[in-house]
């Protein structure tokens, strides 16, 4: 066995196969849920945490002001990027159960057409 | 001896240990470098952590707190933030593409030996001054914690560099990997037991606490003056401030991202499911350690006072001298020999990831076009290059001697990871048109508008007084670019490249590929396994 040698093909897939699979409804379904939670997931995330430089840069008043005892927005909300990245996880993991599922199914179909593998 | 000396040396005993363990079971190259893809999500979760959080995000995170509040906080929501990043875009879809290097998952469909031999050196270009960075700062941490004890600052350097050769020639990434999950829980414990005895000091009253952090008070230019610590401006303000801030945040969210010692990580676990448990794991140990490293950096200006942490140590010693603080010397010297311990575990990292992209990307598959010659070679290889790149560190490290600044060369590693990696790795697994020249165009514009801004910044050019003493700039001249943090120009300038390059030219055989990649990627069909299955394969 050779460990240098690269992106060895797959026994019995040739590019035909991994095109019938990019192109099967199944997969084309778990892309387009897979993007539709990824895509506004990672949005939120990132211009969140960018509204937290931009806070604290342009209205440093504003984040100074005190809510609770003397803890300020800015104090707050630096904080709650941890609680929002936690939730962005809890929730990934959620959605990526069903990712996993969709995903058993395409190969348990791949391997169907290959003589199973 | 002193204390410190004597936990140190525990620890150190225990990483033989698990060296040798590992060196028993270590046998062929997905072992050595990927620690046979058996890692378990919690297991990884804890290596990452390990193999991230660097001397920087404790020693330093909790100092920069001390001196500048607000401000010194948005680094430790930096360090974290990169790991949504991570686990949205990055970990499964590398975990399926590479085998050991992230140059695998961009010669998956782009020409290869160009790709890799890039990918190569800019992997060695970031481990580099990354290690670089935390062996200065393990040989200043010997300076200031072990000077009874007659260990000077290049014989903690050397001990530092030969410790990690230890770990990397024989253990691998599987040794590699329990030193970092040992530190990590090492790590987590102290954060956790300092927290409790500092607030055990306002009987648990967080509102007290809190208030007394929004009256520090310290002499500024010869004058005593009292501030918030809770508000933000205490380091960045207008004029620069908000860009310099903005630009801080782009580096820190894209640049952990193309860290190759940290993705890397992602190798070693079966499947791309364990990959995005264990970032998540990673997640909770690191987001948990940083928002408890919140507290001790206002506790330690709270405590101890930025005038005393200046007169004193520096910014790195304020975490140390606040364990002596609330649990005096026994706790310093948990805290001194845990912050070793954070240095090895993330050097060891380094040199794994560097030693394995010289191998695996540069000697088997560029120069001898994916051929082994012999069996093993490129393990053997691996270790030589270990070898050679830790003498070199070492040597280096030794003839820029204590003073020099550690977080230029840190941060030079981060935002060359953001504006040459991360670009380059995220069009090729998600831009069906990317090819080649993108990849070439966005490695080199983004390598080298890093290092020229960095050169130009106010971190190297700078007018200092006559009278000035300590960190004087290497350049006396205006700074011509006007901010810190580089990122907000390097990082656009990395991915601009990558995508004009890549509409300037056609390369049919990558837009093909790219089928197979994209359902390799989220499926796993094809994917590297777990050595076990991978013998029952051949």
């Amino acid at each position: 066995m050779s460990n240098a040698a690269q992106n060895k093909p797959v026994p019995g897939m040739n590019e035909k196969d991994w095109k019938a699979i990019a192109n099967s409804k199944a997969f084309k379904h778990l892309i387009a849920i897979k993007r539709t939670f990824i895509v506004p997931a990672f949005a939120i995330f990132f211009l969140n945490y960018l509204a937290l430089a931009v806070l604290v840069g342009y209205a440093p008043k504003f984040a100074s002001t005190r809510v609770i005892g003397t803890v300020t927005i800015a104090y707050l909300f630096a904080l709650s990027q941890f609680a929002v990245g936690w939730l962005i996880a809890a929730l990934y993991l959620l959605a990526a159960a069903k990712f996993d599922a969709l995903t058993a199914d395409i190969l348990a179909h791949a391997g169907e057409l290959h003589g199973g593998q | 001896m002193s204390i410190s000396l004597a936990v140190f040396l525990v620890f150190v005993a225990g990483t033989f240990g698990i060296t040798y363990w590992a060196a028993k079971r270590s046998s062929g190259a997905s072992e050595y470098f990927a620690a046979g893809r058996k890692i378990a999500a919690w297991q990884n979760g804890f290596a990452v952590a390990g193999d991230f959080m660097s001397a920087a995000s404790f020693l330093g995170l909790i100092g920069l707190i001390a001196l500048q509040g607000l401000d010194g906080i948005l680094y430790a929501v930096g360090g974290f933030v990169a790991f949504v990043t991570i686990l949205l875009l990055m970990a499964e879809p590398l975990r399926n593409l590479g085998k050991y290097t992230i140059g695998d998952v961009l010669a998956y469909r782009l020409s290869p030996r160009l790709v890799r031999a890039l990918a190569a050196f800019s992997t060695l270009t970031t481990a580099t001054f990354y290690m670089i960075a935390q062996m200065v700062g393990a040989g200043a941490l010997v300076n200031l914690l072990l000077a009874d004890s007659g260990i000077t600052y290049n014989m903690a350097v050397v001990g530092v560099g030969a410790l990690m050769m230890i770990y990397v020639v024989f253990g691998g990434m599987l040794a590699t990997t329990w030193v970092q999950i040992v530190k990590a829980m090492l790590l987590s414990a102290c954060g956790v037991i300092l927290t409790v005895l500092v607030l055990k000091r306002f009987q648990f009253h967080l509102i007290d606490f809190f208030a007394a952090a929004s009256q520090v008070a310290y002499h500024q230019k010869e004058q005593l003056v009292v501030r918030d610590f809770l508000q933000p401006g205490l380091h960045y303000h207008l004029p620069h401030g908000p860009v310099d801030l903005l630009s801080l945040s782009l580096m820190f969210v894209f640049g952990t991202a193309g860290l190759p010692h940290v993705l890397v990580k992602f190798y070693t676990v079966p499947d791309a499911k364990t990959a995005r448990h264990s970032v998540v794991w990673a997640m909770l140990i690191i987001g948990g350690f940083y928002v408890l490293a919140t507290v001790l950096g206002l506790a330690a200006a709270v405590m101890i006072g930025p005038d005393s942490i200046l007169a004193r140590g520096g910014t790195n010693m304020a975490g140390p001298r606040l364990a002596q603080a609330v649990g005096g010397d026994l706790l310093l010297a948990f805290v001194s020999a845990v912050a070793f311990a954070t240095i090895l575990a993330v050097v060891a990292g380094l040199m794994i990831s560097a030693s394995t992209s010289f191998a695996h990307d540069f000697w088997t598959n560029v120069i001898h076009r994916g051929k082994e010659r012999t069996a093993g070679e490129s393990v053997l290889v691996a270790r030589i290059a270990a070898l050679a790149l830790g003498a070199a560190s070492v040597l280096i490290a030794t003839r820029l001697g204590p003073g020099s600044n550690v977080i230029i060369l840190a941060t030079f590693g981060m935002v060359v990871a953001a504006s040459a990696n991360f670009p380059v790795l995220a069009l090729s697994i998600y831009w069906r048109r990317f090819n080649t020249a993108g990849a070439v165009a966005g490695l080199m514009v983004g390598l080298l508008s890093s290092l020229a801004l960095i050169v130009a910044s106010p971190n190297i050019m700078g007018v200092d007084a006559a009278s000035a003493t300590g960190g004087r700039h290497l350049i006396q001249a205006r700074p011509w670019f006007p901010y810190e943090n580089v990122g907000i120009v390097s990082v656009p300038l990395g991915f601009l490249a990558a995508v004009v390059a890549t509409w300037l030219t056609k390369e049919p055989t990558a837009e093909a590929k790219f089928d197979e990649l994209m359902v390799r990627a989220n499926t796993g069909l094809g994917a590297e396994r777990a050595a076990t299955q991978c013998l029952a394969d051949h």
